[in-house]
């Protein structure tokens, strides 16, 4: 992960699409995957983990503006943010939604071969 | 502190003929809300998600709501 206190918000903005795009899952929340730091955050990663999906994460904790940059872009007001196939799907509720339906199995296999 | 009546109404009239059900979960302003929206038909969770949250975006925006949990759908077809 690159340090994004040195980057103009124009900056963050292109890692934040770079991320999104070049990562199938990719997950913006409070803390890390190993060490979350906030119960919506930490659902989301027990979800992907129990899974098996692979998935990139960026911690908007390390910089405000990530989550400013990020909010603006997704028009997605909270945290966490959960991207499939460079599409926001939905924060904790949703996603913990798809997953008891099985909607989310069904999204991330749909194009597992990708 | 949010007026629930107010909001039925504010969903209601963005989404004519949605069915809408508020609860407040604690302290007035932590809210949870069941809509069922024609309009949801063939939209994503998110979707239809942002079509509630735009209904009421003044009343987050002020902060009589701090917290608005959703449970959306369209109505089963018949």
């Amino acid at each position: 992960m690159s340090d994004t206190l040195t980057m103009t918000e124009e900056e963050i903005l292109d890692q934040i699409r770079r991320e999104v795009s070049e990562n199938r899952v990719f997950v913006f929340m409070k803390g890390t995957p190993e060490m979350p730091r906030c119960g919506f955050s930490n659902q989301v990663v027990q979800i992907l983990n129990h899974l098996k999906v692979e998935y990139g994460a960026r911690d908007v904790l390390t910089d405000p503006r990530i989550r400013e940059v990020l909010g603006g872009w997704s028009e997605w007001p909270t945290i966490p943010q959960i991207f499939v196939d460079g599409e926001l799907i939905g924060g904790c509720d949703i996603t913990t939604e798809l997953f008891q339906s099985g909607e989310l199995q069904k999204i991330l296999d749909s194009e597992a071969a990708a | 502190m949010a007026d629930l009546n107010e909001l039925t109404t504010m969903i209601e009239a963005a989404l004519p003929g949605a069915e809408v059900q508020i609860v407040d979960q604690g302290g007035g302003d932590h809210l949870f809300a069941a809509v069922v929206a024609p309009q949801f038909a063939e939209k994503t969770l998110i979707q239809q998600h942002r079509l509630v949250y735009a209904a009421v975006q003044s009343r987050l925006d002020d902060g009589s709501i701090h917290a608005l949990a959703l449970k959306t759908r369209a109505p089963e077809a018949s």
